[in-house]
């Protein structure tokens, strides 16, 4: 445990390396793009748009929160998406992440630590980006649909929602990075993997969704799932306005926690390896 | 003081064998060897037990043929890679310059880059912003700083990176192999970058194949050969033991190759470099390179001198006959050719078996390998025996010269023109 906060110390002393190489990848990423940093907006935008017309207007949505109105509902999915998304393109960006950059580890003195780290952080600020869009798209619709839950002071802990999923997302961006480097395939399972873990989130349907609160194995198995808690503190915050589910997030910040000594310690073990691995 | 310790350094790789190439996931997890297939059963030894010491202010070579672990050694003292075994100490602040550019985003401006290159080898952005100019100005890059480095050719690329590193201004710099893809002006630039080094007496640890760079700018030199240190000291010593032993081997591979010459089986498909002909009235049976001093060899320095040995066999007595010998480097341009006749020899009578022996005091020919002919034909030219570009020898130098021969020669300067000899060492 003393090591690992030693090496933490360590990672705050890259700080430098790692702002500048998050504001590289943040420019480097829609350079030549017409619609440049705005892409990091769309993409949830379109996913949500596909959501909204198929389980929205298509399948009406039956739970009681959306009024059955198909505009509520989408930005209720809008809630969960965009950050969603944030944890999908940290996962898979990080198992890619030592393979692209394999000259700066076989080539130079460049502490390995430094990369999965960039990549959840450039993936958040992404997020960022977004952020005031969904905020500005859930006041238009609280001035024009009466029954839209409104604003609450409960919005000011989003941040602390924020941290626990960056915790989360470090520790399996460091967990997923250092083992692809020596089973490529688990790239391809990752992206099964999210898949199936995002229909088992809470994301396009709420807790409080009839089926769901009927069984009791439906509510036991996305309880144990972290990235449930996770969404849940943005809909509440930003959709309901009410509290988050403090005891289970703090749950999920331990877990998160624990998923970041073991990815760290899983990295470190595996570290001389790569040079001549990637 | 010492700048650069290693003590006792071996470093093993593993070789992963075929099986575990294909090896996945999913069958670590379902044959339960996860953690057991990450090991290897085969192992690879690069560097066995080296020991080496670089003074502080000195500048130390390392040569030896590629897969000596030249590049693991160094690799090992920038901290890039682990040893297996040994320990490694280095004072200051070491910079490497093993692959230009390394961290370059392609995307994003050579300007952006410097600055995310410079904090990756450990400036801090105020120093890049001192050195910004002097950088470009370094690099010659002033017009496309502002572009994308995916525009770059790859003499631009490498000039940015060579300037970075160089102007992270180290205490220890790792040199290896980098400057052989600059041009022909930039590399003497590097190279008085490198001696600039030296005179602030700054510690510089240089891999390469280039020995004449080498010898000219180290104080010692380290031969590795297979992991091991084979030789250690004066940088003129060492070398010529390293030449000495490529010599031996590049013999060694031509002895293989060139097995003495089936006489009686020469290929004789068109296009065919070598061939025989001529009716053998006299043979030539058997022809052999030798040293002055009488060793049959095939690698010769052109300093050396070569002896040209043929056993002749004659049916029946002639008396018309004349024995020439010729040279050819491999653009099959004749570099040298003579026969007995043009040497005004008057042949008299040749019965039964006989040696022939054509002794070349000094070669003098440049780098290259050579092909020889020789013969034994009737004075007007109707052939007994001819063999054509049957016979292959070596030259090998260190001299850079071109064109056929390497005349003997000696540069004067008359005293209002200044012009200092090849660099000494010191």
């Amino acid at each position: 445990m003393l090591k690992l906060f030693k090496n933490l110390k360590e990672l705050f002393r890259y700080r430098v390396l790692i702002r500048t190489l998050v504001s590289r990848e943040l420019k480097a990423r829609y350079r030549g793009t017409v619609l440049g940093f705005l892409w990091s907006f769309i993409n949830p935008f379109l996913l949500m748009t596909i959501y909204t017309v198929v389980f929205g207007f298509i399948l009406n949505p039956r739970d009681p929160a959306f009024n059955k109105n198909p505009i509520l509902y989408a930005l209720f999915l809008f809630c969960g998406i965009l950050p969603w998304s944030w944890f999908t393109s940290s996962s898979i960006e990080s198992a890619n992440i030592l393979m692209i950059q394999g000259n700066l580890i076989k080539k130079v003195l460049f502490p390995a630590e430094v990369l999965p780290v960039v990549v959840v952080t450039s993936n958040f600020i992404h997020f960022l980006f977004g952020l005031p869009i969904l905020l500005a798209a859930k006041t238009l619709i609280v001035l024009l649909v009466p029954q839209a839950p409104g604003f609450s002071a409960y919005l000011a802990l989003l941040p602390l929602v924020m941290f626990v999923q960056f915790v989360f997302s470090l520790g399996f961006g460091f967990l997923i990075s250092s083992l692809t480097v020596h089973f490529r395939d688990i790239k391809d399972i990752l992206t099964n993997l999210l898949t199936f873990w995002f229909f088992a989130t809470p994301i396009i349907y709420p807790m409080t969704f009839p089926t769901i609160q009927k069984s009791h194995l439906f509510r036991t198995f996305l309880s144990l799932n972290p990235m449930t808690h996770i969404m849940q503190g943005y809909q509440n915050t930003i959709y309901y306005g009410t509290m988050i589910p403090w005891k289970r997030l703090g749950v999920t910040f331990l877990a998160g926690c624990l998923l970041l000594l073991l990815g760290y310690t899983v990295f470190d073990r595996l570290r001389d390896s790569f040079p001549e691995e990637v | 003081m010492n700048a650069i310790e290693v003590r006792n350094v071996s470093r093993v790789y593993q070789k992963y064998s075929v099986r575990h190439r294909f090896q996945t996931f999913k069958s670590a997890l379902l044959r339960g060897d996860f953690f057991k297939s990450l090991q290897s059963d085969e192992l690879v030894t690069a560097l066995d037990q080296v020991s080496l010491k670089v003074a502080q202010g000195t500048t130390f070579g390392v040569i030896g043929e590629n897969g000596s672990g030249k590049s693991t050694l160094l690799k090992i003292v920038a901290g890039i890679a682990k040893p297996t075994e040994g320990t490694v100490k280095v004072q200051g602040k070491v910079a490497a310059l093993i692959e230009l550019g390394a961290g370059f985003h392609p995307e994003i401006s050579g300007r952006e880059n410097v600055f995310i290159n410079g904090i990756m080898l450990g400036l801090s952005k105020r120093e890049i912003s001192q050195k910004f100019e002097e950088i470009v100005r370094f690099a010659e890059l002033e017009e496309f700083i502002d572009a994308p480095v995916k525009t770059y050719s790859s003499g631009m690329y490498m000039r940015l990176g060579f300037s970075i590193a160089i102007n992270v201004n180290p205490d220890v710099l790792l040199i290896d192999e980098v400057l052989a893809v600059g041009d022909a002006s930039f590399v003497p630039k590097c190279l008085d970058r490198i001696d600039d080094f030296r005179r602030r007496k700054k510690t510089i640890l240089f891999v390469s194949h280039d020995l004449p760079t080498v010898e000219k700018i180290c104080d010692r030199v380290a031969w590795l050969k297979g992991g091991r240190v084979q030789a250690l000291g004066e940088p003129k010593r060492v070398i010529d033991r390293y030449l000495q032993d490529v010599a031996d081997k590049k013999e060694a591979e031509f002895k293989k190759r060139h097995q003495d010459v089936d006489l009686e089986h020469i290929p004789t498909e068109e296009g065919r470099r070598e061939a025989r002909w001529g009716k053998r009235e006299v043979e030539i049976k058997h022809v052999t390179l030798k040293t002055l001093r009488g060793e049959a060899r095939h690698v010769f320095a052109p300093e050396e001198g070569m002896v040209v040995e043929m056993e002749v066999e004659a049916r029946e007595r002639v008396k018309d006959f004349v024995f020439g010998i010729g040279i050819f480097n491999s653009q099959g341009i004749s570099c040298y050719g003579t026969n007995t006749q043009q040497e005004e020899y008057r042949p008299r009578s040749l019965e039964g078996r006989g040696r022939v022996v054509c002794r070349i005091a000094r070669l003098n020919l440049i780098n290259g390998t050579y092909y020889l002919d020789v013969a034994v034909h009737k004075a007007d030219g109707t052939p007994y025996d001819y063999h054509r570009n049957l016979y292959t020898f070596l030259v090998s130098s260190l001299h850079k010269d071109v064109g056929i021969s390497r005349l003997p020669h000696r540069w004067r300067f008359s005293p209002k023109i200044r012009i200092l000899p090849a660099r000494q060492r010191r």
